[in-house]
């Protein structure tokens, strides 16, 4: 075996290595005073290894194609990084709880393992290393969000997600297995040219596409989205709303175009109609859910169908519009889930009736939110208005207006219920009892912080919408 | 020239730190931050000056345009993109020397006029906003850098008019600037858009290179309404331009917004934000010259026009800070027209000169004016002339300072305005005699008025004050005898040397005809005004009472802003917004609330799905896709 081939797996390499390291470390230092510094080394370890990632790195392909590496994959992977550690940042309060204090190294080392799957989904060159990125990222997934083991919701956000993630695989290979029987092969390479729009291979194509829906969460297959954003702990909910939902698109882009190009008029009009509903369930839901989490989720549903707009024409400008889109929107939804962590951590309450009068005991706090909430309802000068712009540009460069028109009346009902928040936070008085400053953690504040300065500078500085542009599909 | 950068950045960073650190900074330590920071920028900015017209600016004999910093904001293509930079040309150059200038006098003023006020650091926090925003404005190196910088300033000069925002007419006044100037600004981006749309470029070096041969041969073709495009678009840039500069009809804004602080309508409505219309119409030249000279028949006549109305109106006020509005006003449609009669080159472009010039002694002896009429109000406490009589006795520094301001506006030589206002009845002169006619017309009103104003403050019989009137604190004694030196001597500028229509220096004498003849109409002004005034003798009310229908017309403001009432009241809002609220509430609510009912109803009848049972999100999801496969095969 060519060792040589391990040289371009090298953010899998490292990542490998800060998961062994944690792993080793949470084994043998468990339950000793030592614990303590358990959460600034998987912090820093991972800091180190997201700063890593910006190095330049070789491009080129493994093990017979099985793997391949770009300067987009890599863009991507930076990309989950930057949402994993925001999630990294946000979770050590919770974690130290009474609750969970005993198994804390585990959340780490266990989101890690999910992140390598994620990895490999997008570097995947076949099937089959594709689909046990998805396995790898999906079963310990499930652990995150039944964490909190003790509390039923959880338990059931966690039962809930392996069984429809369990489904959803299974629905998945089931694909597989035609495409590999339509095309005998596996290799996204060989397979591209042999892609035609015979039923075999429609077939299969609905099945694993499916799939990758339900990662995302398109409706109709975002049902479970709701339940298990709810139950789980608001760390793991920030990171499946975030990092998983982010993985899932990329690599949706990735194979809708390197794999299925041939069948375009195809899945262009199932992704037409898959965004539409999306983005209006998710909308229409959004106005009447009480609970943060909940609405997060919804939110979240529709954000991924604004996502879907750029994917649908595969033009250039569509491509890196949604990797811009992505990373501005993990900037917003991690500094809200921040808000939201902190605010849970402290009276432990996730009804928006909690956010009443934020702003007068923390008003740092719900001005993040505040801004957070405007930049994914795409108020300008913010980064979330220049990614829905460029988005939907993109569309409507191809002439799509229908769904743009679509897409921006949904935008003005999506300004509604994200103000419904911003009222709470300014406007309604503290209830009862509640309204008490509190300090949000060291860790959390940076993670704050930086998806701040993130949702304020990804608009004005225009450089980063050229760097993404620049690198090109 | 890189650092000129820095004279926009220290503004900014002081607006940041003051407005954020507003809680935990003491009154005094915010002042001193806004009022150093303008120091160092004004320094920086008579250093840019310095090097530009005696170093670098010259080369081969023409004054350049430089660029001396820029980034690349937003790309849209190979030529049209926006720009954020630094452009360094005589009329940016001085335009910066003006705006530091005068707004560091603000700053010093301040200090005294504003102390014990509530919300000391947020009005110093606002004043750098404004200083920031007017700074990159004149320095922009595109057309849609100006706006956005144009937006700014319009934004922050809403918050300083709205700066005392418990007293209703001060958020009327407000409002009212910002909504008849965004109004006006519409007309200014739809130009752009035009402008662009058809030069494939924002920029205004190329939009103004050579002639402006880019936008005469890409504009050609286009027409509307029997009007090129040119012409359009450089009549909405004017509009936008007509909006900020106060021109007939849209200057109903200016006299109201006096209701702001004092200083600020000296820095705002006197000195700097006013004139960015004219700074426009001047960046723009070439291409209204070339592309489009009809405009600037528009413009001249507009300009004349608003002159005389705006002259005539201040003759009947009696708040002493309307009647400098007005004069703002008149004086800076004597820009305009200036720029209106202007030729390209040499001597033909003695009304473009002029005008830059006139902006320049202007806005020091208007910021004297009004700064002076602030130390009055600050001794008085009140703005009405009613109140005011022989102050010059209990204010002398003041008194001597406004008289210095009063002999400048009103074109006595050797006074600053004497030289510009000399150069603009010039090249009306040689352009058009009955604008010329009407110019020096409104040359002998403005020294009536000033005199008027001159005299009701500071002669006549004393009033009974409560207090005895006190002359102003040092702060604020200092930038008037600086302006009032400034007033003195700007006007012996060899300014044709510096600021041309072409960048070619040539020289530029006094002729003698005209300006005798201006200066015995204003002496001619100022007679009036003393006979009828210096004396409490009852002439001015006799001459009043006798014209009194004229009186109360011009007291009224000739009604303009009971015609816009009217327009928008009984026109707009009733023929054209009532339908549409209807229509709004009605059918867009309507259908929306049955959106809204229909959400609920439906979000209710699929709450079966919604169920938290996980075995029919397995069966949605398994049906979906069985759905998704039907579908792909049938069509």
């Amino acid at each position: 075996m060519d060792l040589g081939n391990f040289l371009v797996m090298r953010q899998e390499l490292g990542l490998l290595a800060v998961f062994v390291v944690l792993l080793l470390f949470d084994i043998f230092a468990g339950e000793t005073p030592a614990m303590k510094w358990f959460r600034p080394l998987a912090v820093g370890l991972f800091a180190l290894h997201t700063a890593a990632g910006f190095l330049p790195v070789p491009e080129g392909s493994a093990f017979g194609g099985m793997y391949a590496t770009s300067r987009l994959t890599v863009l991507m992977k930076n990309v989950l990084n930057l949402g994993t550690l925001a999630v990294f940042l946000q979770a050590g309060e919770w974690l130290r709880g009474r609750e969970t204090a005993i198994r804390e190294g585990e959340y780490y080392v266990i989101a890690l393992a999910t992140l390598l799957g994620m990895y490999l989904m997008i570097s995947a060159g076949n099937f089959m290393l594709l689909y046990i990125g998805i396995e790898t990222a999906s079963l310990p997934t499930a652990c995150l969000a039944a964490y909190n083991k003790y509390r039923e919701k959880s338990a059931e956000a966690g039962a809930k997600y392996i069984m429809m993630s369990t489904l959803s695989s299974g629905i998945m290979m089931f694909g597989l297995s035609y495409l590999y029987g339509a095309m005998g092969t596996m290799y996204f390479a060989d397979m591209q040219p042999l892609v035609s729009a015979d039923f075999m291979t429609v077939l299969g194509f609905v099945f694993f596409f499916a799939g990758l829906a339900f990662k995302i969460s398109l409706v109709p297959f975002h049902m479970w989205a709701p339940d298990v954003y709810e139950g789980a702990p608001t760390a793991t909910t920030a990171y499946l709303s975030v990092v998983s939902k982010a993985a899932g698109c990329f690599v949706l882009l990735l194979t809708l175009h390197h794999v299925f190009g041939n069948i375009g008029r195809i899945w262009y009009g199932i992704l037409w109609v898959l965004t539409v509903a999306t983005i209006v369930v998710g909308n229409l839901f959004a106005i009447r859910q009480r609970n943060i989490k909940r609405f997060f989720a919804y939110s979240s549903i529709s954000q991924a169908g604004y996502i879907m707009l750029g994917v649908l024409h595969g033009t250039p400008e569509g491509l890196s519009a949604v990797v811009y889109y992505l990373l501005v929107y993990l900037f917003a939804n991690m500094a809200a889930f921040g808000v939201i962590a902190s605010v849970e951590n402290h009276g432990g309450r996730t009804d928006i009736g909690a956010y009443d009068g934020l702003y007068r005991s923390n008003p740092r706090l719900a001005v993040v939110m505040m801004l957070a909430v405007f930049s994914l309802a795409g108020i300008p000068p913010l980064g979330g208005f220049f990614s829905k712009f460029f988005i939907f540009a993109a569309a409507a460069a191809k002439g799509d207006y229908v769904l743009v028109f679509i897409a921006l009346v949904n935008t003005v009902v999506s300004l509604y219920y994200y103000l419904r928040i911003v009222r709470a936070m300014f406007i309604n008085a503290p209830a009862e009892g509640a309204g008490e400053r509190f300090r949000t953690d060291a860790y959390n504040s940076v993670s704050l912080v930086l998806c701040t300065a993130g949702v304020l500078v990804a608009g004005i500085a225009s450089g980063l919408y050229g760097y993404i542009a620049g690198i090109g599909f | 020239m890189g650092y000129t950068v820095y004279i926009i950045l220290v503004p900014m960073l002081m607006f940041l730190f003051i407005g954020l650190g507003s809680k935990w900074l003491r009154p005094r330590a915010a002042g001193l931050c806004g009022t150093l920071g303008m120091a160092v920028a004004a320094v920086l900015s008579y250093l840019a000056a310095y090097r530009y017209f005696f170093g670098v600016g010259l080369q081969g004999g023409v004054y350049r345009a430089l660029t001396v910093w820029s980034a690349q904001w937003l790309r849209f293509g190979e030529r049209l993109h926006i720009d954020m930079g630094v452009l360094l040309d005589p009329i940016s150059v001085m335009m910066l020397v003006v705006i530091t200038t005068v707004s560091l006098m603000v700053h010093i003023y301040s200090f005294g006029y504003m102390k014990g006020e509530r919300g000391f650091q947020r009005y110093y926090a606002f004043l750098s906003l404004f200083s920031f925003s007017m700074l990159g404005l004149v320095v922009a190196t595109d057309i849609f850098q100006m706006y956005i910088f144009w937006e700014l300033v319009g934004a922050s000069s809403y918050l300083l008019i709205g700066f005392y925002y418990t007293k209703p007419a001060a958020i009327a006044a407000s409002k009212k600037a910002f909504i008849v100037t965004r109004f006006a600004d519409l007309g200014f981006l739809i130009g752009i858009l035009i402008l662009s749309y058809y030069t494939g470029t924002f920029d205004f070096g190329l939009l103004t290179a050579d002639h402006a041969s880019l936008a005469v041969t890409s504009m050609a073709g286009g027409s509307f309404l029997g009007l090129s495009a040119a012409t359009w678009a450089m009549t909405l840039l004017f509009m936008g331009a007509a909006g900020k500069s106060a021109m007939f009809p849209l200057h109903i804004w200016l006299p109201d917004a006096m209701e702001g602080p004092t200083p600020v309508s000296a820095l705002i409505h006197a000195a700097t934000m006013v004139v960015a219309g004219v700074y426009l119409v001047a960046r723009m030249f070439p291409l209204y010259l070339f592309a489009a000279p009809r405009v600037l028949t528009l413009i001249t006549y507009v300009g004349t026009f608003t002159a005389l109305f705006a002259a005539v109106i201040a003759i009947a006020q009696t708040d002493i800070k309307r009647v400098l509005a007005f004069s703002t006003i008149s004086q800076i449609a004597y820009m305009m027209v200036a720029l209106g009669v202007s030729g390209m080159g040499g001597h033909a472009g003695e009304g473009y000169t002029a005008s830059m010039f006139h902006l320049f002694t202007h806005a020091f002896f208007k910021a004297l004016l009004f700064l002076g009429a602030g130390a009055v109000i600050h001794a008085v406490h009140s703005n009405e002339m009613e109140a005011m009589g022989g102050l010059r006795r209990y204010l002398p520094v003041t008194h001597a300072a406004f008289l210095v301001a009063c002999l400048s506006i009103a074109g006595v030589p050797p006074f600053s305005g004497f030289f510009s206002k000399d150069e603009i009845l010039s090249a009306a002169f040689g352009h058009d005699k009955f604008v010329f006619a009407v110019l020096l017309l409104v040359a002998g009103l403005t020294a009536f008025y000033m005199f008027r104003l001159y005299f009701r403050i500071f002669w006549g019989t004393d009033r009974t004050y409560e207090t005895k009137p006190h002359e102003a604190p040092v702060s604020m004694l200092v930038p008037l005898v600086f302006l009032a030196l400034l007033s003195c001597v700007t006007g012996w500028l060899p300014f044709s040397r510096l600021v041309s229509s072409d960048g070619v220096p040539y020289a530029l004498g006094i002729d003698w005809r005209i300006a005798a003849g201006g200066v015995l109409v204003s002496l001619t002004g100022i007679a009036v005004a003393t006979r009828f005034y210096m004396r409490e003798r009852g002439v001015a009310a006799r001459v009043a009472a006798k014209w009194a229908g004229f009186w109360r017309a011009a007291y009224h403001r000739f009604y303009i802003d009971e015609a816009w009432r009217f327009v928008t009241e009984k026109i707009i809002f009733r023929y054209v917004s009532t339908p549409v609220a209807w229509f709004d509430r009605h059918a867009i609510d309507g259908d929306l609330d049955a959106l809204g009912t229909g959400t609920q109803r439906l979000s209710r009848a699929v709450r079966g799905a919604q169920s938290g049972r996980v075995q029919t999100y397995a069966a949605v999801f398994v049906w979906a896709v069985l759905v998704i496969m039907i579908c792909v095969l049938i069509f």
